[in-house]
This record gives structure tokens, sequence and C-alpha cells, in this order.
């Protein structure tokens, strides 16, 4: 009876070892087969930028006379660094490069402070109509950017403003989003702290600048990187707002020397390769803020 | 007699402090509103001038016939009229909606991503950073990268293809992509697929599935499930508000899409194949100047994005499974 009953006992045991040994071995299978989807995923997503790099560091007539070798096709045999010093002399490179810093840092400078002065406004103070105020803000969510461009257009063509620096900053400066998102932060921190201040006296705007601000770099930096690269890809409306060469974002720039040398592939990467590199490196060193804002609010920039 | 003088000045002190108590209280309120109107003031104005008074601008403009050299001609519903009868129209919407086939696709993509990616394996920021670069890398340069990759003779595919051709001693030929009117919708999708499928909604998914409890996969496990079993009962339903929300996400943002794919690779063409709705209203207003016809067309794509939305409120918290 009692042998027996010890025997039980240990072949559960053994089962139990055999069942964890298993699981751990299908665990173990579960991963490599994930790691090996992965990186054919990541090689996939990273080649295209790579021979991007490579051709732009080829001689012009190597493009066309393509090998059916693989390696002698991916490793550049000179490094044609011309490419490069072509781009920005054949078209005004340096300028569309300025406008876009000078375009892309005040909107994103301005919609910072905008939005979180109304964020702030939205979240902690009470005053007759904010809730429809919201509200309406949040309908404004849902319109697509056509319906608005075209009077925005109407309107800077009257005011006199095409082709100036101000109809490429003003209008994206005050959007709904940024407002939203930081409202939507400020809500989530704490109130003690403003109590504390309030009872010592302190304003509201102080409030606003030495607690509520401080505590929410998290989103202030994630809004900051959404805008500034929004702004940086901008495409359409600096294309409709702008026709002289001297006022061309990057992507108006880029797009107008590809209608000049639509065939000079090796100087176009080499243009493409300058303009998305301030991106990337923005990207790699803020990579956490795009992952929280991508959670906080499920839209995109 | 002092003693009256003494009730008089206790109810004048009384008094007093009951008047200054209310005005500090309306004070107060009057107070934070009016600080609350300063603080909202900069950001409003600029909203009011470039939102909110575009969108009733917009209405009234699609009601008009203007070039904006010539003065305006109210024209009542005629935009929309003839926004029924054309032909054009109705083909760039059905480039819209095709383009669209991209969405299940890379919905089903992200998710595969997001769950290889939740294993806990190593290079998990590698892979992460690697999966997100064509995402925030889209704009004009990418458009010109691909429009290389795609050149039939010396472009990164038909490398592929040609090389696999001599792998299997066939004489394989890619076809001309961008210029071949067939294949310039795949390849607007492919470039889609690309860019989308390690971004945000792979985030989305893999927060939704950081978000599922444990314990709902041991009770899984003691039941015998198996791998296909646990996801369609546990995952799959844990995250249906995430797909669900991704899905209409997706397809508000299709309606808009295309534009500046369309106009940096192929030009709207081979032969109108590639013009969107979108792309549409820019040749209308900024190629054109049919400024009301544009702006009928944009509240057409209103009224598209506006129903959808309404759709997700009201079958949001339904037709998904919410814990």
């Amino acid at each position: 009876m009692i042998k027996s009953g010890s025997e039980k006992s240990n072949a559960t045991e053994i089962d139990v070892e055999a069942i964890r040994r298993r699981k751990r071995l299908l665990e173990a299978l579960k991963k490599s087969v994930s790691f090996v989807f992965l990186s054919i995923g990541a090689v996939t997503m990273v080649a295209p930028f790579l021979w991007m790099l490579v051709t732009s560091l080829k001689e012009p007539g190597q493009v066309f006379s393509y090998q059916r070798a693989w390696i002698a096709d991916w490793v550049p045999t000179s490094f044609v660094w011309k490419n490069y010093v072509k781009a920005w002399q054949v078209v005004p490179f340096a300028r569309f490069y300025l406008n876009s810093i000078f375009v892309a840092v005040l909107t994103t400078a301005g919609q910072v402070f905008t939005s979180s002065m109304a964020g702030y406004a939205f979240a902690r103070l009470k005053f007759p109509g904010r809730d429809k105020l919201f509200f309406g803000y949040l309908m404004t969510l849902m319109i697509p950017g056509a319906v608005t461009m075209i009077p925005n257009f109407i309107l800077l063509r009257w005011l006199g403003w095409i082709d100036s620096y101000k109809a490429l900053i003003l209008p994206g400066i005050f959007t709904a989003y940024g407002t939203f998102m930081l409202r939507q932060f400020f809500m989530t921190l704490p109130r003690d702290l403003e109590d504390a201040a309030k009872i010592d006296g302190c304003s509201y705007f102080g409030i606003f600048w030495r607690i509520i601000l401080p505590l929410s770099k998290p989103a202030l930096a994630t809004l900051t990187t959404f805008t500034f690269m929004g702004t940086w890809m901008n495409f359409m409306w600096p294309l409709v707002v702008v026709n002289s060469q001297e006022k061309f974002t990057l992507p108006v720039g880029l797009s107008y020397f590809q209608s000049m040398h639509h065939t000079d592939w090796t100087v176009l990467m080499a243009g493409s390769v300058m303009m998305l590199a301030p991106i990337l490196i923005v990207f790699i060193f803020n990579q956490r803020y795009f992952v929280e804002g991508i959670k906080l609010t499920g839209i995109k920039g | 007699m002092t003693g009256i003088a003494d009730l008089k000045s206790e109810k004048k002190i009384a008094q007093i402090e009951a008047e200054r108590k209310i005005k500090v209280g309306l004070k107060d309120s009057t107070k934070e509103a009016l600080t609350a109107y300063c603080f909202l003031a900069p950001n409003f104005l600029g909203f009011l001038v470039f939102t909110s008074l575009p969108v009733f601008a917009s209405l009234a403009l699609s009601f008009v016939r203007w070039d904006l050299l010539s003065a305006p001609v109210f024209v009542g519903m005629q935009n929309f009229v003839d926004l029924i009868r054309d032909q054009h129209f109705w083909k760039f919407c059905w480039n819209t909606v095709y383009l669209m086939l991209g969405i299940p696709v890379g919905m089903v993509g992200s998710l595969a991503v997001a769950m290889a990616m939740n294993q806990k394996i190593k290079g998990i920021v590698f892979f992460r950073t690697a999966y997100f670069l064509p995402t925030i890398s889209s704009g004009v340069a990418i458009f010109i990268l691909w429009r290389l990759i795609y050149n039939p003779d010396f472009g990164f595919f038909n490398f592929l293809i040609r090389s696999f051709g001599d792998l299997i001693h066939v004489p394989l030929n890619g076809p001309s992509w961008l210029t071949d009117e067939r294949w310039a919708k795949p390849a607007l999708i492919i470039l889609g697929l690309w860019q989308g499928i390690g971004g945000h909604n792979m985030i989305l998914y893999l927060a939704a599935l950081q978000g599922i409890p444990n314990h709902l996969y041991e009770a899984a496990d003691i039941d015998g499930a198996n791998g296909w079993q646990k996801f369609w009962a546990v995952t799959w339903p844990m995250i249906s508000p995430t797909t669900f929300f991704i899905a209409i996400m997706s397809i508000i943002g299709g309606f808009q899409a295309g534009f500046d794919a369309a106009y940096i690779m192929t030009g709207g063409g081979p032969n109108g194949s590639t013009t969107t709705v979108m792309y549409y209203i820019y040749n209308n207003a900024f190629q054109w100047f049919n400024m009301g016809y544009a702006a009928a067309i944009s509240w057409f794509l209103f009224t598209i994005v506006f129903l959808f939305t309404l759709f997700y409120w009201h079958f949001g918290g339904r037709v998904v499974h919410y814990d």
C-alpha cells in the first residue's frame, strides 16, 4: 500500500519534470523561430537603405551596368564622395536644408508652446464652456487635411503670404492634436503638488511653469519629436504654398531636383541620404518617446 | 450705549467679512476663468483661423464655381451633381480602395512581428529600430529610392528576379512596375507594406499583447490548449479592440492617402492608374484651380471619414471584446 503510494508520487514527479522539459524546449523553439523570422524581416527593412547608401557612393555609370554577381553589386569599388558635392552644387541644397531646419524648429516650438498652454487650461482650469470647446477640438481631429487646406490656401493668398515662411510655418503651429495629447498627459499627473503650491500662494502660471511642465518632460519630448519629424517630412503643404526655389524645403527641393535630373541616380541618392540622415539620428536617440507617444494616443502625429 | 455700539460694530465686521468672502469667492472663479482664457488664447485663435473657420469656408466653397481669377459664382449643388457624373472621379475612388488592399495584409504582418517581438528575445532594441526605420523615414527621399528599386532595367526588384532566374536556369524578367498599368498599384501596395508593417500598428499590437494577463494563458495551459488554440481563444479576443481600432484608423487614413508617393513615383499614372482621391483634389485645386469642385470632393472625403468614425463610436464597444 505504502510502496505503491510512493511509486505513484514518483511517477507524477517524473511526469512533471518531463512536461517542464518539454515546455522549456517548446519555449526555446518558439524563441528561435521568432528570432529567425525577425531577422529575415529586419534584413528586408534595412536592405533598401543600404542600397541607397551604396548607390550614392557609385560612379554614375556603375548604376546602369548592373552585374549578376551578388557581392560585386553591393560593395562599392570606389567611394565617390563627389555625388554629395554635386548634390550641393547642382541645386541650392544648403538653402533647402536651412529652410527645412528653420521651418521645422519654429513650427515645433510654436506648437509645443501653444499646445501645452491650451492643454493645461483644458486639463486643470475651470471655465465656462470648457467641455463644449474641448469637444469641438476633438471633433476637428477627424477632419481630413484636404478640407481645410483649400480655404487656408485661399486665405494666405488673400493675405499675400503665398511663397513666404509665414505660409510654411503658421498653419502648422495650432493643432488640435498637440493640445489633445498634452491634455491627456496632464490629466494623469497627481494634483497634490499643485494643491500645495496653491496654498503657498503660487499663481496659475507659476504652477504651469514650475510644476506641470517639468513633470511632463516625456510628453513634451514626444510631441517635439513627432512635430519636428512631421514638419521635416511634410511635402504637400510646402508644395502648395511655395513656388520660388529660395523658399523650398528639403522634400520640395528634392522633388524639384528629381524633375530636373531624372536619371542622375547617384546624385539623387546622395540627396536622399542627406535628407534622411538628421531624421534617422533624431529617431535613434529618441526612440522610446516614439513608442510612448504612440501608446498614449494611438494615432500618429 | 456702548453695548449698542459694540453690537453695531460687530455686525459691521461680520458684514464686511461676509462681503469680502463673496468678493474673494467671485474673484477666485472669475480669476481662474480669465487665466484659462489667457492660456487658451494663442492656441484657440490660431485654431479658429486655420482649422475651425476653414471647415465652414470649405463647405461654402463647395457651392460655388471659382478659379480665383474671376468672381466666384454660386452654382448650388452643381459641383456635387458633376461629381456623381464624373467618370474620372469614380475611377480614382476605385484606385484609392484598391490601394487599401494592403491594409489587411499589413495588419497580419504587424501582428506577426509584434508576437515575435513579445518573446523576450535578444537584440529586441535592434529589431525595433530596424522595423521602425521605414515608417519614420517615409517621405520624398524614400519614394525616390523606391523609384530606383522599381526601375525595370537596373532596379533592385528585377535584379532579384533575374538572379532567381539564373539560379533555376530559367530566364526571368520582372515587369516594368511603375510604368505598367497592371503593376503600378501592386508596386505602391508593396511599398506601403514595407513602410507600415513595423510601424505604429506593430507598436499598438505589442502594447495590447503585453496587456494580456498571464493567468489567462496559464488557465489555457491547464486545459491542455495548444499554441494555435491559445491564440484563437485568448490572444485574438483580447486584442480585438486594438484590431478594430487599427482597422478603422487605417481605412480612414487610406481614403486620404496616396498623394506623396504617387506624385513622386508615377505622377498619378500610367493612365491615371495611381491617381487617388487626394491626388484628384490636389489637381483640381492647385493645378486647374477648380476651387469649388475640389472643395466638393474634399467634403465627399469628409463624409466617408465621418461615417467610419461614427461606425467606430457605435460599434467600438460591441463587436469587440473588452476585458
